[in-house]
């Protein structure tokens, strides 16, 4: 919108206002992230998919990145919004590496601050369009949090976001308990991924655990997860109904 | 006879008449009725003998919980059972339900599973899904043990486990996760009580207690209240004190009813 304001000398200039700059939907989005908390730190899985829409369009996008020596990011809803939380967490963590002073940003520090991100983003009406899962391990206390894009966060044992929180979080419910093993830690996760992966239509099946623990971060190389679909049913849905479909 | 001017709509197809008149109603400030949803969670799986329905006795009425043992699990026929959502489906079952007795005298045979659904299919589809009503119809006939889901728009699906209601996700991460085929009697029960409470606890539209019923060949268990994981903890043993100003100025026990002991035995009625 644009309006003229009359200048002494009888010239007109125009002043455009300002075009309103509001994310109003997602455009390429992940689907959801599912961690836990287990014997030596923080589990977390992602798949490696980025929908445009309806259409699966990238196949290999990592969404569970490292911040730091002691926590883990994943993010799911629109990728580019998480791309530019890397970038903030980036200028914090060098900023704070340049005190040098031996001490460095712990999870609970960094889910802080992107708690304060994400609320303020929200107050001026242009979120940052993500669900983001913090997770990581400090002086041997293992942390596990969530933000959501509204400023909502909390820390837990276990979280999920997006459909986990309907498929995965039930699961992890029954049957997380403390101390788990890594082996333990890694089936419980595959149980909720493989689930999403038959019911979350967003979800492909191609995906990395990340493990967070004292000595650092790894992320494992993308695999896929066995799916079964011998059901007698399915090989002859129509049995008990000759002639429909 | 005046020739009649007025094109009589034909039989076939959708009428339209009733969609004129609740228009003009509402134009003339009728508010439409709202429905009573009991969100839920309701299951089923086929099991190596025959099929294990399931479902939670939670009725809500928007966020108030109307009735904390109702009965989600319907009759259909002696070898059909249906588990339903809403209120509606009350009203769908109990129809569809009597229909199929017509159509078991008429017939002198066994209902079959498809025939239910059929019906209740029918019946759905031609309200566009203004009946909201979503089943899971499950029975043993003599083709075998059937499961399908109905959508309140009429589609149905055949399923080896299928589960509906706002819990359905809930449950179904159960499903998914642990279904197996050729489960016994047992296994079954225990999977289907384990999906319905992952769905009382982690759906707030669903709670109290599991009601399961167990259909195979020639026989069926209704097994009301088969869980109840949600039992009443804190009763006062005090019991109810009244304060002083409150008094007690009559008991008196009127019985409402008085039985009557019929002794005669009249005429067998003639057939």
């Amino acid at each position: 919108m644009t309006f003229t304001v009359p200048i002494d000398n009888g010239d007109s200039v125009k002043i455009a206002e300002e075009e309103s700059q509001r994310t109003l939907y997602p455009y390429v989005t992940g689907t959801s992230i599912v961690a836990i908390k287990y014997k030596d730190g923080v589990l977390m899985a992602s798949d490696m998919g980025g929908s445009y829409g309806s259409t699966l369009r990238y196949k290999n996008i990592e969404r569970v990145k490292a911040i730091g020596k002691h926590s883990l990011l994943g993010a799911s809803g629109e990728i580019s919004d998480f791309q530019e939380i890397l970038r903030y967490l980036d200028e914090l963590t060098l900023n704070d590496n340049m005190w040098d002073d031996g001490n460095s940003l712990g999870p609970k520090e960094i889910h802080n601050y992107l708690t304060r991100v994400m609320y303020n983003r929200r107050n001026k009406f242009d979120p940052l369009w993500n669900t983001l899962v913090l997770g990581g391990v400090k002086n041997g206390k293992s942390y596990l949090g969530m933000v959501s894009m509204i400023g909502v966060s909390f820390e837990d044992d276990h979280v999920a976001t997006g459909f986990g929180n309907h498929l995965a979080r039930p699961i992890l419910r029954d049957e997380w308990h403390a101390d788990l093993s890594f082996e333990d830690g890694v089936k419980l996760l595959e149980k909720c991924m493989r689930v999403l992966l038959y019911r979350d239509r967003s979800a492909i099946n191609k995906l990395q655990i990340a493990k967070i623990t004292e000595e650092g971060v790894t992320v494992s190389q993308p695999y896929s997860l066995k799916t079964f679909w011998e059901f007698s049913s399915f090989h002859n849905p129509t049995a008990g109904a000759e002639g429909s479909w | 006879m005046s020739q009649s001017i007025v094109d009589v709509s034909a039989k076939a197809g959708f009428s339209f008449d009733l969609c004129k008149r609740n228009e003009m109603l509402t134009q003339k400030g009728l508010k439409a009725p709202s429905f009573l949803k009991t969100g839920t969670t309701i299951v089923g799986l086929i099991f190596k003998d025959g099929v294990i329905l399931g479902a939670d006795t939670r009725a809500t009425e928007g966020p108030i919980v109307a009735d904390k043992n109702c009965e989600k699990i319907h009759y259909m026929a002696p070898n059909i059972y249906c588990c339903g959502t809403a209120a509606d489906t009350e009203a769908v079952t109990d129809m569809v339900s009597s229909q199929l007795r017509l159509h078991r005298y008429e017939t002198g045979r066994d209902s079959r599973v498809i025939t239910a659904l059929t019906l209740l299919k029918k019946h759905l589809f031609s309200y566009q899904g203004h009946v909201s009503a979503a089943l899971v119809l499950g029975g043993v006939d003599i083709t075998g043990p059937h499961l399908h889901t109905i959508d309140p728009n009429g589609l149905t699906e055949t399923l080896p486990f299928a589960t509906m209601g706002s819990g359905s996700l809930a449950a179904m991460s159960v499903f998914e996760a642990k279904y197996k085929e050729g489960l016994t009697r047992d296994e079954g029960i225990k999977l289907v009580a384990e999906a319905i409470c992952s769905g009382i606890f982690n759906d707030l539209g669903s709670g109290s207690n599991v009601d399961i019923c167990v259909i195979t060949k020639g026989n069926k268990e209704y097994l009301r209240n088969y869980m109840e994981p949600n039992p009443r903890t804190y009763v006062s043993s005090k019991g109810y004190s009244f304060t002083k100003k409150t008094e007690v100025l009559l008991t008196k026990i009127t019985p409402l009813l008085e039985r009557v002991e019929i002794t005669e035995v009249g005429e067998a009625m003639e057939e």
